[in-house]
């Protein structure tokens, strides 16, 4: 049966064109720069300085409190300082610069092809090597995975969902993992399910790549208790709530964590560093990232260390083409524009998005004629078309009464919007007011 | 390369635009208004080609010369007005009374709110009850369709008037079904062989529109059906208690423009509800005002006046009828 | 007839008669009992709510004035010193007199100084711009040009000029409510004394970047060369990550920092033309004063 969630969500152009094209590895050159934070919570402590010698998976970068996360060298090579470093926003954060030299790695990091297979690790043993390898939730909302993992006292974990939705249109890098890395991922599956003690998990995977759902279909025969589940395609199903109700059909109360209904949401590349940290001892240093576009000549699915400016990954597919209006990192509906091209990648990317000029510009904003086609696409079921027109006004006090809370900024308002109103814009502002998340600069 | 271009996400945009969705309007509306030429003759296409320029160019002006702000006249929705107040016309208008129509419509129905979205009632039905209110003899003198005209009479009186005409002199329905006046089939309302106004004639060809806007998710089925299902459920209960005094459900479903009404006009996206819930609450009160009208009233149709009176109770619809929030906790 | 005539008419009468003892009663049962002197005080200020004193309007400030005993600290700037000895003396309090202030734009950043290197195709909001991305130019603290600080002026007395795409003041409007400072998302829009005369001096850019790079973004930016704060004689002038801040409580409008300032971020407002001996230097600093100074 093909599941989904039941009201709201809208159907973009799926536009998966490099969805053939196999993972591969970038390899690193010049100069790495890692921003210590890489993930939502207090920065990560920096341990090295000027000069220093790093080895590739080496800790630079001691996580501070319990919601932070290490941070590891991505290459082997010299610390030329740290330095505040601009992002793809343009916004300066520190990060440790390192040029790179040559490429070894920690000796302690199992480099072989080889599958191990072996689940006798207790709890324990699982979620101390996931906090120890730095992992973060690399669907983009970077939250640390050790946290995730650690239910709340008077909780229960009942079943762990891993995220292979993928609805973001264009993105192939989760796919192209479960294609080609899928008895890794099922393995990190297991261990996820040992690491919160339960032993039911669901793999959501949108029909779109039914080939992914054959083929872990095929190897989950060996592997107890995962049930793959296909799911129509629909954005936002990649959302934690939206795909816990595909799956369980529950909804997650209003202001609760996802753990009030007993799942614990992780994404499939989460899954498969889970694999490679505890089974490998290879902290999270590299992650997959697409580069596509429509104007692309070659689609790549890259495996990048960490730290790689993007003008490397524009260099790779052969520089930037000249009708291009717009530059993604992430997916369309929620990634980010990028202004600054000499960014390094962090943990959470997950694509790079070529947007040709004469679909890189919104249209003309014109007066909402009231359609309702916004309060449709909503899948949190709120009133966009009003909490924009509250927002608008800085009426926050309203906006918290009609639960401008509960938005997950997925666009859908936006995407549907006949009269091209920026309704998430505004919500999202409104939203960070009405919480008091907005944080000005000193 | 040029300038790269930055903006918050989403960075892509649906199919939807104002003036496609207006355009999706007016090729719904195709089938009725070749309908309406076919039955009415030239009187029908002078109508609505008065009409609908009339209405463009009321809005340019107004947005020109008065509101001083840029004219929208490309999102088609005067033209939308100006069908949908031509659908409400007799044939046989006089040129001066079209041309008003369309002035209240654009001016008093829309441009004094602020022009399009801003508008608490359809703009076209604020014309269409005007003229009714101003000029009742004009407005209410139906040609017969040329395939009906005999040498002796060129207009005749709408179903709906026959029947109330009938209830008056103290006939039954069985009576005047059988009188000289009802001179026509179920079939025939459906296919457009009665007198009428020129939208309100063929049932088929509006439901062909209909089908349409579904499927293009111009409208969602909410509010049609939910009026159809209050027409259909009230009336049929008079209908029961009392079958001498009240005519069947299906008759009103086909008559007075009730699904010219319901399909297009009580539809119209600034003027009815947000919400799915409150659409359906909308649609029945329109449902059951228009046989209120219908059968209590003085006016022998009623779904102009069912829907401008919902349309003045859609903030409160809105405001109590909320979508319920994602695991919304009470 | 008659009759019909006199019993409408005593009809209506006694009707109305009616009504209007419901009113009564109905007024007098739930009169709010108020200080007078709310209204007093009320009818004594601008009337404005603008929210420039910290209340959500001249009604709950007036309010605030009578409840509390010491209203030194509370300040109406748009009524300013005048009005607030008024109200003191009608309540029979005591207020200290304040410097009158005035809204000053820090960023001179125009079109021409600082080069526009990306589009911005959002909402039409600098706090949207903010939140999306450091802005459209190199400088990641200049003004974004959107006029968040205009739509919230209750006095019009801030416009974005067209030709700089940066707001201007127009000082006989602006009456330091704050609003602009608070709306303004990078922080640029600061409240200075108004000076003798309108006369005041400041550094016109918050760029907190190495000089080097400040300057690249920006002809005109704060490079935090320090040579200002050596011509200052009165101490008035702290450098702090690169940027030079003008104390207005310690400067003495001498002018030394503005002739000696490489890249003319200092801008000086309603000064008289110097004498002929710097003729050059005046020049010079009327082309960058004029962005921002009031037409």
């Amino acid at each position: 049966m093909i599941k989904t969630f039941n009201r709201g969500g809208v159907h973009p152009p799926e536009n998966k064109i490099s969805r053939n094209a196999a993972l591969e590895q970038l390899v690193p050159e010049g100069i790495i720069r890692i921003f210590i934070s890489q993930h939502i919570g207090a920065p990560a402590e920096c341990i090295v300085a000027k000069g220093d010698k790093v080895k590739t998976g080496q800790l630079i970068a001691k996580a501070n409190g319990f919601v932070s996360a290490n941070v590891h060298s991505s290459v082997s090579g010299t610390v030329l300082g740290i330095e505040n470093i601009a992002d793809y926003q343009g916004i300066k954060k520190p990060a440790v610069c390192i040029q790179v030299e040559g490429d070894e790695w920690e000796e302690s990091i199992d480099r072989s092809a080889e599958i191990n297979r072996d689940l006798s690790k207790t709890s324990e043993e699982i979620l101390a090597k996931i906090t120890e390898a730095g992992l973060v939730g690399l669907g983009g909302a970077t939250f640390p995975t050790h946290v995730k993992l650690a239910v709340p006292k008077g909780k229960t974990a009942k079943a762990i969902i891993i995220n292979g939705a993928e609805c973001e249109p264009y993105l192939t890098s989760d796919h192209r993992v479960m294609l080609e890395r899928g008895e890794e991922l099922l393995i990190g599956v297991q261990l996820l399910k040992k690491a919160v003690n339960v032993d039911k998990a669901y793999i959501g995977i949108e029909t779109n790549k039914q080939d992914a759902i054959d083929s872990l279909k095929k190897t989950a025969v060996n592997y107890s208790g995962i049930e793959i589940v296909s799911l129509e395609p629909k954005y936002p199903q990649g959302g934690e709530k939206q795909l816990i109700k595909s799956i369980t059909g529950i909804e997650v109360p209003d202001r609760a964590l996802p753990i009030e209904t007993g799942c614990i949401v992780s994404n499939i590349c989460t899954t498969l560093a889970v694999y490679e940290a505890v089974q490998k001892n290879k902290p999270l240093f590299e992650n997959s990232i697409t580069v596509t576009g429509k104007n692309l000549k070659i689609q790549k699915n890259f495996i990048v260390r960490v730290g790689t400016p993007l003008s490397q990954l524009i260099k790779a597919i052969g520089g930037i083409p000249e009708n291009t209006g717009k530059i993604i990192s992430g997916g369309p509906m929620m990634g980010r524009a990028v202004s600054n091209l000499e960014a390094p990648t962090m943990k959470g990317s997950g694509a790079v998005l070529f947007i040709t000029d004469d679909e890189a510009k919104r249209g003309t904003k014109s007066n909402c004629i009231r359609c309702s086609k916004c309060v449709a696409a909503c899948p949190m079921r709120l009133q966009p078309f009003l909490l924009y027109k509250l927002a608008e006004r800085n009426m926050l006090e309203e906006l918290k009464e009609i639960s401008v809370h509960a938005c997950i900024e997925c666009g859908c308002c936006l995407y549907t919007c006949p009269a091209n109103l920026p309704l998430v814009d505004y919500i999202r502002l409104g939203k960070t007011r009405a919480m008091k998340l907005i944080v000005k600069p000193k | 390369m040029n300038k790269l271009i930055i903006s918050p996400s989403p960075h892509v945009h649906g199919e939807f635009s104002t003036k496609r969705l207006m355009r999706d309007v007016v090729i719904a509306l195709l089938p009725a208004l070749l309908v309406s030429f076919y039955f009415f003759g030239f009187g029908a296409v002078k109508v609505v080609g008065l009409s609908v320029i009339s209405c463009v160019v009321f809005e340019f002006l107004i947005q020109k010369f008065l509101l001083k702000t840029a004219p929208s006249i490309n999102d088609l929705s005067a033209v939308v007005t100006g069908l949908i107040l031509s659908l409400n016309l007799p044939s046989n208008l006089p040129w001066w009374i079209v041309i008003i129509g369309s002035l209240i419509a654009i001016g008093v129905g829309k441009m004094v709110f602020g022009g399009l979205g801003n508008n608490p009632f359809n703009p076209a039905l604020v014309g269409r009850v005007f003229l009714l209110i101003a000029r009742p003899v004009e407005m209410t003198t139906w040609p017969l369709p040329l395939t009906a005209v005999t040498p002796d009479a060129t207009t005749g009186a709408t179903p709906l008037a026959i029947i109330k005409e009938g209830l008056k002199n103290g006939l039954t329905i069985d009576q005047i079904k059988e009188s000289s006046d009802y001179t026509f089939s179920y079939l025939d309302t459906l296919f457009g062989q009665i007198g009428g106004s020129l939208g309100e004639v063929s049932a088929v060809a509006l439901l062909l529109g209909f089908a349409y806007l579904l499927v293009r998710k111009v409208i969602t089925w909410h509010i049609p059906v939910s009026i159809f299902a209050a027409v259909i459920v009230f009336s049929g209960i008079l209908h029961f208690a009392n079958p001498d005094r009240f005519i069947d459900p299906l008759f009103h479903l086909l008559t007075g423009g009730m699904i010219l009404g319901a399909v297009y006009m009580a539809t119209d996206y600034v003027t009815s509800p947000m919400t799915l819930k409150g659409m359906m609450v909308y649609g029945t009160g329109i449902g059951l005002l228009t046989i209120l009208i219908r059968t209590f009233g003085s006016y022998p149709e009623g779904i102009s006046f069912a829907i401008l009176f919902m349309n003045a109770i859609v903030p409160l619809i809105n405001k109590y009828m909320k979508p319920k929030l994602f695991g919304e906790v009470k | 007839m008659d009759s019909t005539i006199l019993t409408t008419v005593i009809m209506l009468g006694v009707l109305a008669a009616m009504l209007a003892a419901v009113l009564y009663i109905v007024a007098q049962k739930f009169k709010v009992v108020e200080d007078e002197r709310i209204d007093g005080t009320e009818s004594m200020l601008p009337g404005a709510n603008c929210g420039g004193c910290g209340y959500t309007g001249c009604r709950s400030f007036a309010e605030a004035l009578v409840k509390t005993d010491d209203i030194s600290v509370m300040f109406c700037p748009v009524g300013g010193n005048a009005a607030m000895t008024k109200i003191a003396e009608y309540l029979g309090k005591k207020v200290e007199a304040k410097d009158s202030e005035i809204a000053v734009v820090r960023c001179a950043g125009s079109c021409a100084n600082r080069q526009r290197i990306n589009e911005f195709d959002g909402a039409a909001s600098c706090a949207v711009m903010a939140a999306t991305y450091s802005g459209d130019t190199d400088c990641s603290y200049g003004c974004l040009g959107r006029g968040d600080c205009v739509s919230v002026c209750n006095f019009g007395a801030i416009y974005i000029n067209g030709e700089t795409m940066l707001p201007e003041i127009d000082e006989d409007k602006c009456t330091a409510c704050g609003n602009c400072v608070k709306a303004c998302p990078k922080l640029i829009i600061e409240l200075r004394k108004k000076g003798p005369k309108s006369r005041r001096i400041y550094v016109s850019c918050i760029n907190k970047d190495k000089g080097a790079v400040a300057r690249k973004a920006c002809t005109v930016a704060c490079i935090g060369c320090a040579a200002c704060r050596k011509a200052c004689t009165f101490e008035s002038i702290v450098i702090e990550n690169f940027l030079a801040y003008i104390d207005p409580n310690k400067c003495r409008l001498c002018r030394k920092c503005v002739e000696v300032c490489p890249t003319e971020s200092i801008i000086e407002l309603n000064f008289p033309p110097r004498k002929p001996k710097m003729e050059i230097q005046e020049q010079k600093t009327d082309g960058a004063g004029s962005e921002t100074a009031a037409s």
